[in-house]
């Protein structure tokens, strides 16, 4: 019990970022209509990639004077990263210039 | 920017990291404002592109102004390194999302989140090593990373290669047991990993055998899932990504990739729960995946089944005044929703009132169907959801079902012992006629009969669904 509190307090911070973000994630996206599903879940995959910047830090950080296999998958993970992030954006944006056009 | 504002727990921060910290803030709430747009028709595109305005805005800053705990910035030589790797990402991604067909839209869907985990996974694989030794929180982060990150990975390639047709369903019995026995290991291995004092560096076996387990785990987990569930699956898996971001988020301690990721994890979970309840089915029983093999349903009534020829049914249409048409999995194969659309302009013409009813799983990903009609140009107000259509369906003239099963099998109100017992399903066998355009007599997806087929009311239209409409819509247009 006592360690369960300690964790609490320690981690405060974080944990209340969790719980406000899924309240705030599902209060956000609740009652979508089934129209927006597919752009919904391309957008929001898209904002996963958030993990590029990451990559950005990991390969901004990595030692370039000697060829090393983290540098190569840092690269690696921020190629993934921006397949993620410029596809899915420009696919969701593509799908929902499809409802645009035939609303005139 | 390196100008010192002042210090705080021990450490002075500089104008360039308040900046920083300050531009993560700007893009978490575009991140939600973006999101939130993206939930009503009239607004989503803005939404998406604010997003990814927010997107932009937190690489730019990161590049610009990140300093590791030294207080470096990042060497410009890096800098070109990343420009140029987000650069192949760019053309990559763009080129991709552009000739990509409509109908392919779940297969890339997948794709996309299977290089989000990839980069989740590599990120938390590499940054292990310089985990906090005995800072349980920093190690437990980048596990969980890693796991979730090589899961979503894995499978969503599995789902990339089902949709595509290229992988196959594989559903073994003791499968589920297999599945259950590696999660285990996983998840034992992991608190051993957490729980132990050995510095990273030490454990770097451990942390190779984890990724191993979880990348067979991604595999073995989506294999045996059938097509019909695959909605379910994706929506899974997307929730999944966007945890593995945010796990990310807090092995830097970055505001920004936490929100974002922990929003996407929320927002996929609701549509997975969404896609599970239009399925009146539990999470766990899509993952364990009861279905398909369980086929001890009623089989002896089947009856005789009634075709319809071309000109037969081009008169039905003609003269009716209500159609409503039901669209599956089948009309995507076929890419037969352009032609669909044609059909439906033509009898609107005759003055027959033409609208489309979609179930919510339809299809091979959450709204699957209203992409596809959107791109035949068919008005979004023709596309009417199961239970706004369901009440006025026996005042239908005639139902016109293509390349769907499972969602009009009226056994999952009847039939106790079906697979898809307490489904709800679009009540196609109470309009006066219905049409069924099918490839052959095989089962749908869940592998059960379906008694629509053989009622008196029901007529059969067997063969390819373009080829079918194609050869429809010349007999109404000459009729």
């Amino acid at each position: 019990m006592e360690s369960a509190l300690q964790f609490f307090f320690t981690y405060k911070e974080a944990i209340f970022i969790i719980a406000l973000s899924i309240f705030l994630g599902i209060e956000v996206i609740s009652n979508v209509p089934a129209v927006l599903h597919t752009p919904l879940m391309s957008g929001a995959n898209a904002i996963s990639g958030v993990i590029i910047i990451g990559g950005i830090i990991l390969v901004g950080h990595t030692d370039l004077s000697t060829f090393s296999l983290n540098l190569v998958l840092g690269i690696l993970a921020l190629i993934f990263g921006t397949l993620n992030v410029v596809g899915g954006f420009a696919v969701t944006d593509r799908m929902l210039e499809m409802f645009k056009k035939k609303k005139k | 920017m390196d100008k010192v504002l002042g210090e705080l727990n021990g450490a002075v921060y500089t104008v360039g990291s308040t900046l920083l910290e300050l531009s993560y803030l700007l893009a978490a709430l575009l991140f939600v404002y973006g999101l939130k747009l993206l939930s009503h028709p009239e607004t989503a595109r803005r939404g998406n592109l604010w997003a990814a305005g927010g997107m932009v805005l937190a690489m730019l800053t990161t590049l610009l102004l990140h300093k590791n705990a030294d207080g470096g910035g990042i060497p410009l030589a890096n800098v070109w390194v990343i420009l140029a790797a987000i650069g192949v990402g760019t053309v990559a991604g763009w080129i991709i999302s552009r000739r990509v067909k409509m109908t392919a839209m779940p297969q890339l869907v997948s794709l996309f989140n299977a290089s989000g985990g990839a980069a989740s996974a590599l990120v938390a694989l590499l940054e292990y090593p310089n985990a906090m030794e005995g800072d349980i929180n920093s190690i437990l982060v980048t596990v969980l990373g890693l796991i979730i990150g090589t899961v979503a990975f894995s499978g969503s390639m599995i789902a990339y290669g089902k949709l595509d047709g290229k992988v196959g369903d594989v559903m073994k019995p003791f499968m589920t047991y297999f599945n259950l026995a590696l999660l285990v290991g996983l998840i034992v291995l992991a608190g051993y990993l957490v729980v132990s004092p050995n510095p990273p560096v030490q454990m770097l076996w451990a942390i190779y055998l984890i990724t191993a387990l979880s990348l067979l785990y991604g595999v073995t987990f989506v294999l045996p899932i059938g097509g019909a569930d695959m909605p379910v699956v994706i929506s899974l898996l997307n929730a999944l990504t966007g945890v593995a971001a945010a796990m990310a988020g807090f092995i830097y301690g970055n505001q920004a990739m936490i929100l974002g990721g922990i929003l996407v994890g929320a927002a996929g979970m609701i549509l997975t729960i969404l896609m599970c309840k239009a399925m009146n089915r539990s999470l766990l029983n899509v993952i364990i995946g009861a279905f398909g093999g369980g086929g001890a349903s009623v089989q002896g009534e089947e009856g005789n089944i009634k075709e319809i020829t071309l000109s037969d049914a081009a008169v039905l249409l003609s003269y009716s005044h209500n159609v409503v048409v039901i669209p599956g999995y089948g009309l995507a194969v076929a890419q037969a929703q352009h032609i669909a659309h044609e059909l439906d302009t033509l009898l609107e013409g005759k003055g027959v009132q033409v609208r489309y009813a979609i179930h919510p799983v339809a299809g091979r990903m959450p709204g699957h169907m209203n992409v596809l009609l959107a791109e035949a140009d068919v008005p979004y107000e023709k596309l009417v959801e199961m239970d706004s259509i369901n009440p006025d369906m026996p005042n239908v003239d005639v139902a016109i079902v293509i390349g769907a099963n499972d969602v009009v099998n009226p056994a999952a109100h009847h039939d106790p012992g079906s697979p898809i017992y307490g489904m709800p399903i679009i009540e196609a066998s109470q309009a006066k006629n219905v049409i069924v355009m099918k490839r052959g007599m095989g089962k749908g997806y869940a592998g059960i009969e379906n008694h629509l087929f053989f009622e008196d009311k029901t007529r059969m239209l067997f063969g390819n669904a373009k080829d079918t409409l194609q050869k429809l819509v010349t007999e109404i247009k000459n009729f």
